[in-house]
């Protein structure tokens, strides 16, 4: 028996949902099992009926809700509700929908600051008032992951998750199961990288110049990013981003972590933690530059990214 | 006051939209309005930035083309930082930028379009749409599922990855191409060039002939058109100049840095989309019978606007193509033409830098110093132009962006297209799910 799902996109950019159907040939064989009855990527069902004659947004009843993207403004936080009431299980998928993702990067200006760059602030565009119509949504105050909203079930991490635990995660839902959570461990451990916890010492590098490593050998011949004393947030970042094989996604293409996967834990400090990590290896945190945000790239949801009325310290 | 249809969500498309349609009392369209409701400040929050970080933020703007953004951005901060890139890295840029496009072209064609046209635009939508597409042609779905993933795996193993890649920098890329990693890839992107022609004889033979009709019914704007076009004009997805060209045929060149003088940015009050247009055509006009200033991006542009292709086989299309329906083309379903034919110069040019020796060099990344500097870095996106425009501080932090995206050039043309959709297929009142459907479609050919 098929399973019935609905989906759903806030403040997205719809990289998820193509990680979904990079699921492969997989992909036919999960498709089989779900039945979506809402999936606004895929699937013409509407919220105001088909002949869009309703005066309430509906979205069908299923028994798995999958939402990708934060809340950003008033009809998200319609629709999630909305959906929270109509599904037994609710999975945030990617980094978005669990810490802000990116978008939520905009948490360090005001509201007012970022309309009034878009708006009056382009060199292309004819300074105009701010969009108003009963059609467009407001902006809510921030940008918030699922959970500041409403209650999650399940968090599906990354940016995008890998294919792997999309499948995973929901491969255990049919199972009958109704959690399913990443193991706790870092980035790191599944680095192959030569580590000897230590670096050159001194500033931290830019990636101004490309990592030293010799591209016939393998990532196991490759030292450390930062002990190369290349910033790379993999000690404070949850493992998984290389799905169940292989390696870090980033260091595949010899770059530093950013941290997409979010912190290890709920509640830590990657923030605090990542001080100390660099620390460890006789880097200066310190040096960094644009250390708030850089740091908080994907998870600038829950507090972590706020206003601040200087510009960011370098 | 008539009756208010609202199509919300806006479906098979990758944005968040909502289409309203007001009748009159007699039950005929007085109004259309397609409302963009997303809004996320990338101009704000990448103040602050440094450059070379940018290219791994900025693709986040879109998680189906975030390879265009991705190299916009690099080289925006090529020009910030002053740097060429040496040949090889700009080869290897090219190259993850075919393969990303073969994947994105496959996943339009066969998964967000084709059930409108394989399933038949008054199916139920309980079946038109992928899953009805595994359905019906189960064959050709698990081949089309394992070509996206073959496009997908040539990026993840050689790049990192596939959906926000980090390879690409300021002043070249991250790593160089081994001589194995070249052997692996050549008979994967052969296997994609052979499905590419698939493709295109699929289409030919099977879906264009039986929906040429709607083709020629569901909407004809005389528009005008900007695309990328090497110094002799050929097609380039990643690098030349600017044209664009008038509903007439004619048209301007114009460099990257100039785009200030031609295009300017309209905001309506209605939508949180702007509205970018043709600045020296005169103001912005929506209105259907005598639109001004209103441009089109995105495949069929660049087919209107390019003198020929850069690859054999999708030159021998673009003459056939425009045998039948000339240059320009303004039949807006013939988005999904052109966008094949622009499917098969992706597979042919992955294929021939697979081939060049000087793919494989070791010089790839060039000597970079921050410096106060300003850059702009345009890249044919599958959804059209992006232009990203940075100024950055002698530290090399961004001081300024400025950003128009694919689908923003379109978003003039889709509001006329809309309206004008539902002035044809809504009359005296009646209208069923399959009509409001074919209202869609017009949107949907532009793949927004």
């Amino acid at each position: 028996m098929a399973v019935n799902v609905a989906s759903e996109w806030l403040n997205a950019c719809s990289g998820c949902e193509i990680s979904i159907l990079n699921t492969g040939e997989a992909l036919l064989d999960l498709l089989a099992q779900l039945n979506f009855v809402h999936i606004p990527a895929l699937v013409d069902h509407k919220y105001y009926g088909q002949l869009g004659d309703g005066t309430t947004l509906e979205i069908p009843e299923a028994t798995v809700g999958i939402v990708s993207g934060g809340v950003r403004n008033t009809e998200h936080q319609h629709v999630l509700e909305e959906l929270r009431k109509k599904v037994k299980i609710l999975i945030a998928l990617g980094s978005c929908a669990c810490f802000g993702g990116v978008p939520a990067q905009a948490n360090m200006y005001k509201p007012e600051e970022v309309w009034d760059k878009v708006f009056r602030g382009c060199i292309s565009t004819e300074p105009a008032p701010n969009p108003e119509n009963p059609n467009l949504p407001k902006w809510t105050t921030t940008c918030q992951a699922l959970d500041e909203v409403t209650k999650v079930d399940i968090s599906i991490p990354g940016c995008p998750p890998h294919p792997d635990w999309i499948a995973d995660a929901i491969l255990a839902l049919l199972a009958g199961k109704t959690s399913w959570s990443l193991p706790e461990r870092s980035v790191c451990d599944s680095c192959p990288v030569i580590r000897e916890k230590k670096s050159g010492g001194g500033s931290i590098k830019r990636m101004l110049a490309n990592a030293e490593f010799n591209p016939d050998e393998g990532l196991d011949k490759m030292r450390c990013l930062n002990e190369q004393g290349i910033f790379c947030m993999g000690p404070v970042t949850l493992d998984g981003c290389c799905g169940k094989a292989g390696v870090p996604r980033c260091v595949q293409a010899r770059t530093p972590c950013r941290g997409c996967f979010g912190p290890i834990r709920k509640g830590s400090k990657p923030m605090v933690d990542m001080m100390g990590a660099l620390t460890s290896v006789g880097l200066d945190p310190k040096t960094l530059v644009d250390r708030r945000a850089i740091m908080n790239r994907y998870i600038g949801a829950h507090g972590y990214l706020n206003v601040v009325p200087a510009r960011p310290v370098r | 006051m008539g009756k208010v249809i609202n199509i919300q969500p806006i479906t098979r498309i990758e944005g968040h939209g909502k289409i309203v349609i007001r009748l009159d009392d007699a039950g005929n369209v007085a109004d259309t309005k397609v409302h963009v409701q997303a809004l996320r400040g990338f101009e704000q929050f990448c103040v602050g930035r440094p450059v070379e970080e940018m290219p791994r933020i900025v693709c986040h703007i879109c998680g189906i083309c975030p390879w265009a953004h991705h190299l916009a951005s690099s080289k925006a901060g090529d020009g910030c930082f002053g740097v060429t890139p040496p040949p090889a890295a700009v080869k290897l840029r090219r190259l993850m930028q075919s393969i990303a496009y073969v994947g994105d072209r496959i996943l339009h064609f066969y998964f967000l379009a084709a059930p409108d046209f394989v399933i038949g635009p008054d199916a139920d939508y309980s079946v038109r749409n992928v899953v009805g597409i595994v359905q019906a042609a189960p064959d050709i779905a698990r081949q089309v599922v394992k070509m996206r993933q073959q496009a997908t795996t040539m990026l993840e193993h050689f790049a990192g990855r596939a959906i926000h890649p980090t390879f690409s920098l300021p002043g070249g890329v991250s790593k160089p191409m081994t001589e194995a990693e070249r052997k692996e890839m050549i008979p994967l992107a052969n296997e994609l060039l052979e499905f590419s022609k698939f493709s295109m004889k699929f289409a030919k033979d099977n879906v264009f002939p039986k929906y040429l009709d709607a083709i020629k019914t569901l909407g004809v704007i005389e528009v005008g058109y900007i695309g990328t076009v090497r110094e002799d004009g050929t097609h380039d997805f990643y690098d030349g100049k600017l044209r664009l060209m008038k509903p007439d045929g004619s048209y301007d060149d114009f460099s990257y840095e100039q785009y200030t003088d031609y295009i300017g940015e309209w905001v309506e009050p209605w939508s949180y989309q702007k509205f970018p247009y043709a600045k020296k055509w005169g103001k912005l006009n929506l209105s259907l019978d005598h639109p001004t200033g209103v441009y089109r991006a995105n495949c069929l542009a660049r087919i209107n606007v390019v003198d020929r292709m850069a690859t054999p086989l999708a030159q021998k299309e673009l003459e056939e193509f425009r045998a039948a329906f000339g240059r320009p083309a303004h039949l807006t379903l013939l988005y999904h033409y052109a966008r094949l034919i622009e499917l098969l110069q992706s597979a042919e040019t992955m294929v021939e830098l697979l081939n060049d020796p000087e793919i494989t060099s070791r010089d790839i990344r060039a000597k970079v110093e921050p410096k106060a500097g300003r850059g702009v870095g345009c890249i044919e996106a599958p959804r059209g132009t992006l232009i990203h425009d940075y100024t950055c501080d002698e530290q090399g932090l961004i001081t300024n962006v400025n950003l128009i995206v694919g689908t923003t050039h379109n978003n003039a043309a889709i509001c006329l297209s809309v309206d004008q959709a539902a002035k044809l297929c809504i009359k005296e009142g009646k209208y069923d799910q399959g009509t409001l459907n074919r209202v869609e479609m017009a949107i949907r050919a532009y793949d927004p």
